[in-house]
């Protein structure tokens, strides 16, 4: 059915009325009876002993409840939940990730106690007047530099701060493919760290209700189910039943709120002790030294081709920031995420990739909206421009030389992903259009007269998504199964409830999931109400991350939709007096083949509750079903990304002139949310490839972008409006032909911004820039050019 | 502590506050209007604006005791009974918000903008929206409604 | 933010009463500076003394030659001014880039003198075009009023009341702004009186400061060309992640070039 709301169809969005007047309700607006507040001191060190803490002034402080420190601590630490194994099969080094630190400090904003009081600004006052005596050791920071021997170490396990040394792919095949190989390109990339920055600080408030003995936490999660699951049975021993998750309104993730935090497990467990309901919310600077951070590679890479630029093989060795201990995901991030990617939409025949995960004296890192899958395009993306430069060849008749032909689906990776659908060809030849890449030497000539650099660039990637078959995770050292789960309750009046285990946090899913609905069922989209976010609601989730809420998580919805479909035909038969074998189901009425005999979905469900005329001897009353799918592959989204750019040689400023995307995600349920979330994973990937830049203090290991003021976010006035397609090839193995459009535009985009940097200062001969391409680097680089700018 | 009264979205307010409680506390927490959102510590992100005496302000970087006497209005004043401002209707129709949490603080920017400028092009709404931060748009809807939510008012 | 007294004095003379009484109080104006200082717990006044009640630190007015302008006028005052657009249009310009629109709506002209922050774009204004800052003791010379960072030639307890401003036959200003918190890493002020050239840079050194390379360049010839020919010297010159100091050195005369070509 295509109707205005139905599958196919811009519906604009149900969640906009409440965030649009205010009425949203995130986890800082929630307040509880008798809540107080909780405020976290910090570790100011990147690595120290704590000698003493002396809390005795701050307990007699105005308004203090209580302060607990690692001392008080008697609970589990953060499990790690998935476990990774070393060339030599020994196991990742997976050191202990308590909430509170006992007797180390291991980054700038490590907690070291927790202060409870009336209001936040009397639990602060009371941080002031705790004493910690703290004995400094010397801190490891630097990704590149955490192995070598005779650094500061952050775990005594961890021998030269190595948590796994890891590998994917055939290495005699590839050391092969190079000995036969008539040029090798070689290039090192440093992918820098990012902070993830959901403008909504995390937040989380603890209760525990003496008289049932249930907690219940609010948390801004893009997985309730998860930190239940985590911090139930792993970190407070408290469980399922007795535990309650709510993630309310969320304000952006981009996997930064993945993952459980040592503030969700304090307030929970302090909830307990003091029997108040307790609010923490991150202040920016806080969450710059707290939340989960992103990517923070060092990679070297190697391509080699015959003389015609086909590529024969693909090594590549990367050291992985973990930060100072193993948040929740980090360990797949740089190899399942990762470097099973590396064969991006090329047929390249023998990969060899080995994955360094290192411990650092810094905060955190985990996934960030689209995880390792960034890092393997932009590499992969890097190196194959580098390629076509040193070949001498059109770069983008390298890549159509090399991609996967269209007709080799399903086509088996060397690095273990079997892709099942995609169109390479026609995403970059509409993208081509659509950006005409064919007028862009007349205006770069045009912007040479002004005395401006013009260039383009281009990527064309793949990443895999729609995590992920259970099984198969499950062999890669997954600690949980990856599945989604879909409840559907139809409602006596013919509404219609559905229970999601993802959660949405910008996504629509109110809108998109209750299209879907609307349209299978044949009822008005008015009549559909999407719940999320609330373990007591919601049977049971996996969560939102890694794009897969429509592509598992409606592929449940679209499973329950099945069996209440099949229930409901057997009580529409009995209405008819006919065969189910003879019932059809379409636009929301049951009909009977050759006959004009019909029942209206509404009937059907006022039947299933109203059973008066019901075959109750073979079938429940009722019409309620849940349904959980586990997905059969990964998805396979790609596409090709356009970048063109302007650079002041003056001044060193890069100015995004066009950014034209044409993506391949599969079916497209409502084109406009899709559209929406390719705008603003573009912008992150520019943010990346020209603004942002987590740094380190290498020596002290303060942060030095800890606020805005530092950490430079995209504003409306950095990017320009966009040029966003889509072209589907539908995915063969789940019910929607879905395949997930979260993160395509963060992983399409950075190589593309970066390669057309590059472009414009090819004249100069300028060949490398680091990311991210700062107006300071673009300045030095034309300074430092073999080519000088030639006088204006 | 110093009594603050102001009108807020039509409506007298008055407590008492310390002289540290900040504008966007004392309508938070006070008067409990949560739409106005705290996104960052450095006057940078712009999720807390609202009208001052008519003119968009940073709620996070003003004291409730300066606002004392003046008339606030915040995101749950704009919307006329069930009835959204053509402003807040315009990012509804061009999707120009998603998580919705710089939203409030987008379009209480926005009005000021085009009180100002009332035809305004893409580079003014785009300079124009230097003060407040969004993560998920990409800015692209938002430029589109703002464009938009300006022609709706001109009626 | 620690707590304080918080005073709404209605004169100028009553502020100074309060600042001579009270020990550790501070001067609010726009407080676009001092609150973020405050929340961060990076300052902890007894007291605040508030200037946004007092009328006779408001407005702005053609007079003298020039323009005067109230130290609590705010940068969107000072932008949307007509007489400060058909007196000195630089001066207009260079309030309505200031920070972003809500920035500009509460932050004040005297607030931003006075606080004399090393990325602060009035005091580029204030030195090129030869200002007076007038106060509720004396009137202090432009030449005369920035000693260093955060540091001015004003003393305890005195209050700017107004700047002001001669005209110029012609001013330009130009800033290159720093990409994540939008404060001038470069920012140059050029103008033209009286058969002479002043030129004043903010953002490259620890306050703001007058080029003497580019004043003599400029007097010249008052020319883009002649601007970007001069090499200014990195040497002292401030060196950050955004910025180094060779970097800002080369904005300088970027900066100046740009300021002449939109001078008028």
């Amino acid at each position: 059915m295509t109707t205005a709301t139905g599958i196919g169809a811009s519906v604009k969005r149900k969640e906009d009325y409440r965030f649009l007047t205010g009425q949203g309700t995130y986890t800082d607006d929630i307040n509880r009876h008798g809540q107080v507040y909780a405020y976290i001191l910090r570790s100011p060190h990147a690595h120290a002993e704590i000698a003493k803490i002396d809390t005795s002034a701050a307990k007699s402080a105005p308004g203090v409840i209580t302060i607990l420190t690692g001392a008080d601590y008697d609970k589990g630490g953060l499990p790690a939940g998935w476990q990774i194994h070393s060339k030599d099969g020994s196991p990742m080094i997976e050191p202990p990730h308590l909430p509170l630190c006992k007797d180390r400090v291991r980054h700038v904003g490590d907690q070291v106690a927790l202060v409870i009081a009336e209001t936040y600004a009397q639990a602060k006052d009371a941080a002031e007047q705790i004493n910690v005596t703290y004995k400094e050791l010397p801190a490891i920071i630097a990704t590149g530099d955490a192995d070598k021997p005779g650094k500061p170490q952050v775990w005594p396990d961890a021998k030269n701060n190595v948590c796994y040394d890891w590998h994917i792919g055939d290495k005699a095949a590839t050391d092969a493919a190079f000995a036969k190989a008539a040029h090798v390109t070689k290039i090192d990339l440093v992918n820098q760290r990012l902070v993830a920055n959901a403008m909504e600080p995390r937040a989380a408030v603890g209760d525990y209700d003496r008289a049932t003995g249930e907690y219940t936490l609010y948390t801004t999660s893009q997985n309730p189910h998860v930190i239940r699951l985590l911090m139930g049975a792993f970190v407070l021993q408290i469980p399922e039943h007795k535990l309650r998750v709510v993630a309310p309104d969320v304000g952006g993730g981009f996997g930064s709120k993945i993952f459980h935090y040592a503030e969700e497990a304090l307030l929970t467990w302090a909830a307990g002790k003091v029997h108040r309901p307790i609010k923490w919310t991150a202040e920016r600077g806080e969450a710059f030294l707290s939340d989960a951070q992103g990517r923070d590679h060092v990679s070297h890479a190697e391509l080699a081709m015959d003389k015609d630029g086909t590529f024969l093989g693909l090594r590549v060795s990367t050291i992985a920031n973990m930060g100072a201990y193993l948040s929740t995901f980090a360990p797949c991030v740089p190899t399942y995420l990762y470097a099973t990617l590396l064969a991006g939409v090329y047929k390249t025949p023998a990969i060899y990739a080995e994955v360094k995960a290192v411990f650092t004296n810094t905060v955190v890192v985990d996934a960030y909206r689209g995880a390792g899958r960034p890092e393997a395009t932009y590499l992969l993306e890097r190196l194959v421009d580098k390629a076509a430069r040193e070949m001498k060849m059109d770069r983008v008749a390298i890549r159509r030389k090399n991609f996967i032909p269209t007709d080799a689906f399903p086509y088996q990776t060397p690095v273990a992903l079997q892709y099942d659908s995609g169109d390479y060809f026609s995403t970059l030849d509409m993208a081509m259009k659509n950006a005409d890449w064919a007028g862009f030497e007349g205006r770069r000539a045009e912007a040479k007269k002004r005395g401006k650099l013009r260039g383009i660039g281009i990527s064309t990637y793949l990443e895999a998504c729609g995590i992920a078959p259970s099984a198969v995770v499950g062999s890669l050292g997954a600690r949980a199964g990856l599945y989604e789960c879909g409840s559907i309750r139809v409602h006596p009046t013919g509404s219609v409830t559905v229970f999601t285990g993802t959660h949405s946090h910008g996504q629509g899913h109110e809108t998109t999931f209750s299209q879907l609905v609307s349209d299978t069922l044949g009822i008005p989209i008015e009549n559909v109400d999407v719940v999320h976010g609330d373990t007591n609601k919601i049977p049971f989730g996996m969560g939102t991350y890694g794009s897969r809420s429509l592509a598992v998580g409606g592929s449940a919805i679209v499973k329950a939709m099945d069996k209440i479909i099949t229930k409901a035909k057997r009580i529409a038969a009995h209405l008819m007096e006919a065969s189910v074998a003879d019932v059809e189901f379409k636009d929301g009425t049951f009909t009977v083949a050759g006959t004009d005999k019909s029942v209206p979905f509404g009937t059907v469900a006022l039947t299933a509750y109203v059973p008066h005329n019901y075959p109750i001897t073979e079938l429940e009353p009722g019409l309620e079903e849940t349904a959980f799918y586990d997905p059969l592959n990964f998805t396979y989204p790609g596409g090709c990304h356009i970048c063109e750019v302007e650079i002041d040689p003056d001044t060193g400023v890069t100015q995004v002139i066009g950014f034209t995307a044409v993506d391949d995600v599969g079916r497209v349920i409502n084109p406009m949310i899709v559209e929406g979330q390719i705008h603003g994973g573009v912008t992150q990937g520019i943010g990346q490839a020209l603004l942002e830049n987590c740094v380190y203090d290498e020596k002290s290991g303060q942060l030095l972008t800890g606020s805005y003021m530092d950490y430079c976010m995209p504003r409306a006035d950095d990017v320009p409006s966009y040029k966003v397609g889509t072209h589907a090839t539908m995915c063969t193995h789940n019910p929607l032909g879905s395949k997930g459009v979260g993160e395509v535009g963060a992983i399409g985009s950075t190589p593309a911004v970066i390669n057309a940097v590059l472009d414009a200062l090819s004249p100069l001969g300028v060949q490398d820039i680091s990311m991210p391409a700062t107006p300071l680097k673009v300045w030095q680089a034309i300074q430092g050019a073999p080519t000088k700018m030639a006088a204006e | 502590m110093p009594t603050v009264e102001m009108t807020v979205n039509g409506k007298r307010a008055s407590a008492q506050v310390e002289g540290r409680t900040l504008l966007v506390q004392f309508l938070r927490e006070k008067l409990g209007l949560t739409g106005t959102h705290i996104g960052c510590d450095t006057s940078q992100c712009g999720a807390c604006v609202v009208h001052v005496d008519g003119r968009a302000v940073k709620s996070c970087t003003m004291l409730a005791v300066q606002a004392s006497g003046a008339t606030v209005t915040t995101i749950e004043g704009l919307a006329n009974g069930e009835t959204l401002h053509p402003m807040q209707e315009a990012f509804r129709d061009n999707h120009g918000l998603q998580c919705g949490f710089c939203t409030p603080g987008m379009v209480m920017t926005a009005l000021d903008l085009v009180k100002n400028n009332p035809s305004p092009s893409e580079e003014q709404i785009r300079h124009g929206l230097e003060g407040n931060i969004c993560r998920c748009t990409g800015y692209h809807n938002i430029v589109k409604a703002v464009k938009a939510g300006a022609s709706a008012m001109k009626g | 933010m620690h707590d304080f007294g918080y005073h709404r004095p209605a004169s100028a003379a009553d502020a100074a009463g309060l600042l001579s009484q009270k020990g550790e109080a501070k001067i609010v104006a726009g407080g676009m500076t001092l609150i973020p200082t405050l929340k961060q717990r990076l300052a902890q006044p007894s007291d605040l003394v508030d200037l946004g009640g007092i009328a006779e630190l408001k407005g702005v007015k053609a007079e003298a030659g020039g323009i005067t302008i109230g130290a609590m006028a705010t940068h969107a005052e000072v932008a949307r001014s007509a007489d400060v657009q058909k007196a000195i249009p630089a001066l207009a310009a260079l309030a309505g880039g200031i920070g972003d629109p809500q920035v500009r709506n509460r932050g004040t002209i005297g607030g931003s003198v006075a606080n004399s922050d090393p990325a602060a774009d009035y005091p580029a204004a204030v030195l090129a075009l030869g200002a007076t800052v007038r106060t509720n003791k004396r009137e202090i010379k432009a030449d005369d009023f920035f000693k260093g960072m955060f540091e001015t030639a004003l003393q305890d307890g005195e209050i700017i009341t107004a700047i002001h401003f001669p005209k110029p036959d012609k001013a330009g200003y130009s800033k290159f702004p720093n990409p994540a918190s939008r404060y001038a890493i470069v920012g140059v002020f050029v103008a033209k009186a009286g058969g002479g050239v002043r030129v004043a840079v903010t953002g490259a050194g620890p306050c703001a400061f007058r080029s003497k390379e580019l004043e003599s360049a400029l007097s010249a010839s008052f020319t883009p060309d002649a601007a970007k020919a001069v090499k200014v010297k990195a040497d002292g010159l401030n060196s950050d992640l955004h910025a180094t100091a060779a970097y800002r050195a080369h904005l300088v005369s970027v900066m100046a070039a740009r300021a002449v070509a939109a001078a008028s």
